[in-house]
């Protein structure tokens, strides 16, 4: 990938680190060309999550959702219990073979010609089989894998390319904080049942700047941070802490912030009832993990970037996004909410609650970056300014207001895109 | 005669749904407000599970009065950005069946809408079904329970539910 003839001659990514700048020629978030060569050369070339175990906990469950723009199904096997990922598509002539969202099933039937495939992928049915000569090989004609399918944690990821590195060498530092999250609730987690699915007309890639944005918090979100005082929460202290790049594209923002943490940190919007819950909370998760650690569990935010783009954010609730490229300026979002599995009902309401306040379509965050990242794009069309600047906090210590994490995203991306990430070749 | 006693006719019923809807498109909301009583809900469920119970399912939007009055406040900001400017919108009330007062008086109201949304040069339309629980009042009606159920299999389409549906 990174061979001289491959390289770039005019990088969209303009890093300077002598002169302490970083720029993004705006190409990236406009051009078709660029559109079609990241879903070549990053969509599929990378992992990419599927779904959570959580998700389909019994033989035969299964989801259906398009994985970069192509359909596949995750289902787990009724023989052997492992998660398989299938390509959907009948291999007779092509159709759908798994046609709900969700469910569970023994049989998936293509309703064209009645082909029929078991959980684990076999040809269990031809109509009239003996029609066929010999040199149709039926043992041969399963439901097609995804090329790679391997899961850390419960959460499952996929990738196209059958010689993409192992998916734990391939999370580097993310993986830590992958066991944070899910250690932090209590090493057992599930997604909740409701999904948000919603498509924006952005560039994906300035979704995944703003979702691990510490700087535009305060100007954004001002009106979430007012609800928060109107229910009595202190916002002293503001929002404060580091950027950390993670290796392979991989970030991380952490910081205190003003909000309140399912696990473990009291603010009012939980009830007076609810503080000794929470301090117990805190002391299982001390008594388990240590102080430190339990620190970070509970005190500590993450936004967490898992290249290319899956965002786990454990924030006020923890939510999981990922993000798709359906054009240069069309983003669909598909979010879930992920909480410990078996959680008290009291503590499963505040934690909803919490994630309400600010997360989604209809809370008093999500659609204020919706706007922003369409205004972004709108921008954009003019032609005027060229380049965007990422600059921000090169040269000292990463703050989680400053830029690295981005940086890091854009560094791998330009690495990855090669020769595709040129000025002069993007129309 | 008592409140509940009074039959509760479709035509009276159907005439607060209509100036309530009055109120939202005219970016009334603080008259919209006033029409809910202290201890009611406002919810819309996700796409995919228009049964939602907000104590164990993830809604869109799951306000008590507080967090509604929040909303208001929020949408009557300037800092609303992805309400600000506001949109023009048009609620349409269709299909309105109202049940029979139940034990508490409270009258079971469902009724099918269609949202109409206009910002910029996007249109935006939101389809589902409203459910209400109405208390009598003195001078008509108010709101102690206000679903909005999507029919759209996805947000994709409109983005977000930045306002009122």
């Amino acid at each position: 990938m990174s061979t001289a003839i491959d390289a770039a001659q005019m990088p969209i990514v303009a890093d300077d680190p002598g002169a302490q700048r970083f720029r993004v020629h705006r190409s990236a978030m406009t051009s078709p060309d660029i559109h079609r060569a990241e879903i070549e050369r990053i969509f599929a070339k990378s992992w990419l999550y599927v779904g959570h175990e959580s998700e389909i906990p019994n033989p035969g469950d299964f989801v259906r959702r398009p994985l970069a723009g192509r359909p596949i199904f995750m289902v787990r096997g009724v023989d052997s219990g492992n998660v398989n990922v299938f390509h959907n598509s009948c291999t007779h002539r092509g159709a759908l073979v798994c046609r709900h969202d969700s469910g569970t099933a023994k049989v998936f039937s293509c309703f064209y010609h009645a082909w029929s495939f078991d959980t684990e992928g076999e040809l269990k049915g031809v109509p009239d089989r003996d029609a066929y000569a010999g040199g149709v090989k039926f043992d041969e004609l399963g439901l097609r894998r995804v090329a790679r399918v391997e899961s850390y944690r419960g959460f499952v990821f996929a990738s196209f390319d059958p010689e993409i590195v192992d998916l734990q060498s391939y999370l580097a530092g993310a993986k830590d904080y992958l066991d944070l999250v899910v250690d932090g609730c209590g090493g057992n987690v599930e997604l909740v049942r409701g999904t948000n699915e919603y498509s924006f007309n952005a560039n994906w890639k300035l979704l995944v700047e703003n979702s691990i944005d510490g700087y535009h918090a305060q100007s954004t979100h001002d009106t979430y941070f007012k609800y928060l005082v109107s229910i009595g929460t202190d916002l002293q202290g503001g929002v404060n802490g580091r950027a950390v790049a993670l290796g392979n594209g991989h970030a991380v923002i952490e910081y205190s912030a003003p909000w309140g943490r399912p696990i473990a940190k009291w603010e009012p919007l939980f009830g007076e009832e609810a503080r000794d819950e929470i301090d117990r909370l805190r002391a299982d998760l001390a008594t388990r993990h240590g102080e430190e650690r339990a620190h970070t569990m509970s005190e500590v935010n993450r936004n967490l970037l898992i290249y290319p783009n899956l965002i786990i954010n454990d924030i006020m609730a923890v939510t999981v996004r990922t993000l798709f490229p359906s054009a240069p300026d069309r983003v669909d979002v598909t979010a879930w909410q992920l909480a410990p599995r078996d959680e008290l009902p009291s503590l499963r309401q505040r934690r909803l609650d919490s994630f309400l306040t600010f997360l989604g379509p209809g809370g008093f965050a999500t659609p204020d970056d919706v706007e922003a990242l369409e205004s972004c794009q709108q921008g954009y069309a003019g032609g005027g300014v060229e380049w965007s600047d990422i600059s921000r906090g090169m040269g000292r210590s990463p703050m989680a207001n400053d830029e690295e994490q981005m940086r890091a995203f854009w560094r791998r991306w330009q690495h990855q895109m090669g020769s595709a990430a040129d000025r002069a070749g993007a129309r | 005669m008592s409140a509940t006693a009074v039959e509760v006719s479709r035509q009276h019923v159907e005439d607060f749904l209509y100036a309530e809807a009055a109120l939202l498109d005219t970016w009334s909301l603080d008259d919209w407000l006033l029409l809910f009583d202290e201890d009611a809900k406002y919810e819309v469920p996700c796409n995919d599970a228009p049964d939602g119970n907000p104590d164990t399912d993830l809604l869109l939007i799951d306000d008590d009065y507080a967090r509604l009055r929040a909303r208001v406040a929020r949408l009557n900001s300037r800092r609303a950005h992805r309400e600000y400017p506001h949109s023009r919108t048009n609620h349409q009330i269709f299909n309105v069946r109202v049940a029979d007062p139940d034990g508490d008086g409270e009258i079971g109201v469902t009724a099918s809408f269609t949202v109409w949304r206009f910002r910029g040069s996007k249109t935006s339309c939101y389809v589902g079904r409203y459910r209400y629980r109405l208390r009598r009042s003195d001078n008509g009606f108010r709101i102690a329970f206000r679903r909005a159920e999507l029919d759209m299999t996805d947000l994709r389409a409109v983005s977000d539910v930045a306002i009122v549906l």
